[in-house]
């Protein structure tokens, strides 16, 4: 699925990257821990997470992410903007729940990162 | 750059310095990006690098992180001024962390640096003592 049909599917507003927004998603990790998202992120995986400080993007960078959704409307500051722009990582805010957005996404047959096998 | 020649990349990491938490870890993920290092190889030699950098930043005194890219293998190395580690097992274990609250508001202090660490790497060694330090030495072969 295309980062834009995420977009639609979860009624998400485009902070950042717009112009990245036709890359593929394959799975999905829900996480606010980020020792969980170097854990299982895999490539073409897109991280769906509460969490808003700079690290978030950092650990987004390193463990080759696709994108980030925040969730439950929390919007990124001004500063976690511009690094993620500097690293070619597009954000999307949601007014949904993490439980919803995930719901959401696994009706689409988006699957958990988790469940796809070790990623060594 | 020649294939024969190692490169060497060296980074002071300053305690608590979370603004530029992850920069060396970046740094290196672009050197290994630019000669040409498989993805998934690379994606390894980067977390742990970066479990190590905010292990340094987060827990130790201050510390280096150094990089050595060898045409087969990547070195990665930390050493720190202390505190050191009192039980080492413990500390390896997963869930496991001696981490402040401020620190699990950035999404750290889970305790899964160290395993995951040791869990990328094709070889991993630490070495700690109390009041002197901790060194980490890990080893990624670019074609496991």
């Amino acid at each position: 699925m295309k980062l834009l049909e995420v977009q639609e599917v979860l009624d998400a507003e485009v902070v950042c990257g717009v112009e990245l927004i036709d890359r593929e998603v394959v799975t999905i990790c829900g996480a606010d821990l980020m020792s969980d998202v170097l854990s299982f992120a895999k490539e073409n995986t897109l991280l769906l997470t509460g969490l808003t400080n700079i690290q978030v993007i950092r650990t987004a960078e390193i463990s080759d992410v696709v994108g980030i959704v925040f969730v439950r409307g929390k919007r990124p500051g001004l500063e976690l903007i511009e690094l993620a722009h500097l690293k070619n990582i597009p954000l999307l805010v949601t007014q949904h729940s993490m439980y919803e957005s995930c719901g959401r996404l696994y009706q689409n047959d988006l699957k958990d990162c988790h469940k796809m096998g070790d990623m060594l | 750059m020649t294939s024969r020649q190692e490169i060497i990349l060296e980074f002071e990491l300053q305690a608590s310095n979370f603004d530029v938490a992850g920069e060396a870890s970046s740094k290196t993920k672009r050197v290994l990006q630019q000669i040409g290092v498989r993805a998934d190889v690379i994606r390894r030699i980067a977390i742990s690098a970066y479990e190590g950098e905010m292990n340094t930043i987060i827990h130790s005194l201050g510390g280096t992180m150094r990089v050595i890219i060898f045409p087969d293998r990547t070195e990665i190395r930390f050493e720190d001024q202390g505190p050191g580690i009192a039980d080492i097992n413990l500390a390896m274990q997963e869930g496991y962390s001696t981490a402040p609250d401020y620190v699990r508001k950035m999404g750290f202090g889970a305790g899964m640096g160290l395993p995951n660490m040791a869990r990328c790497t094709d070889t991993f060694d630490i070495q700690s003592e109390v009041g002197v330090g901790t060194k980490i030495m890990m080893v990624v072969f670019h074609s496991s």
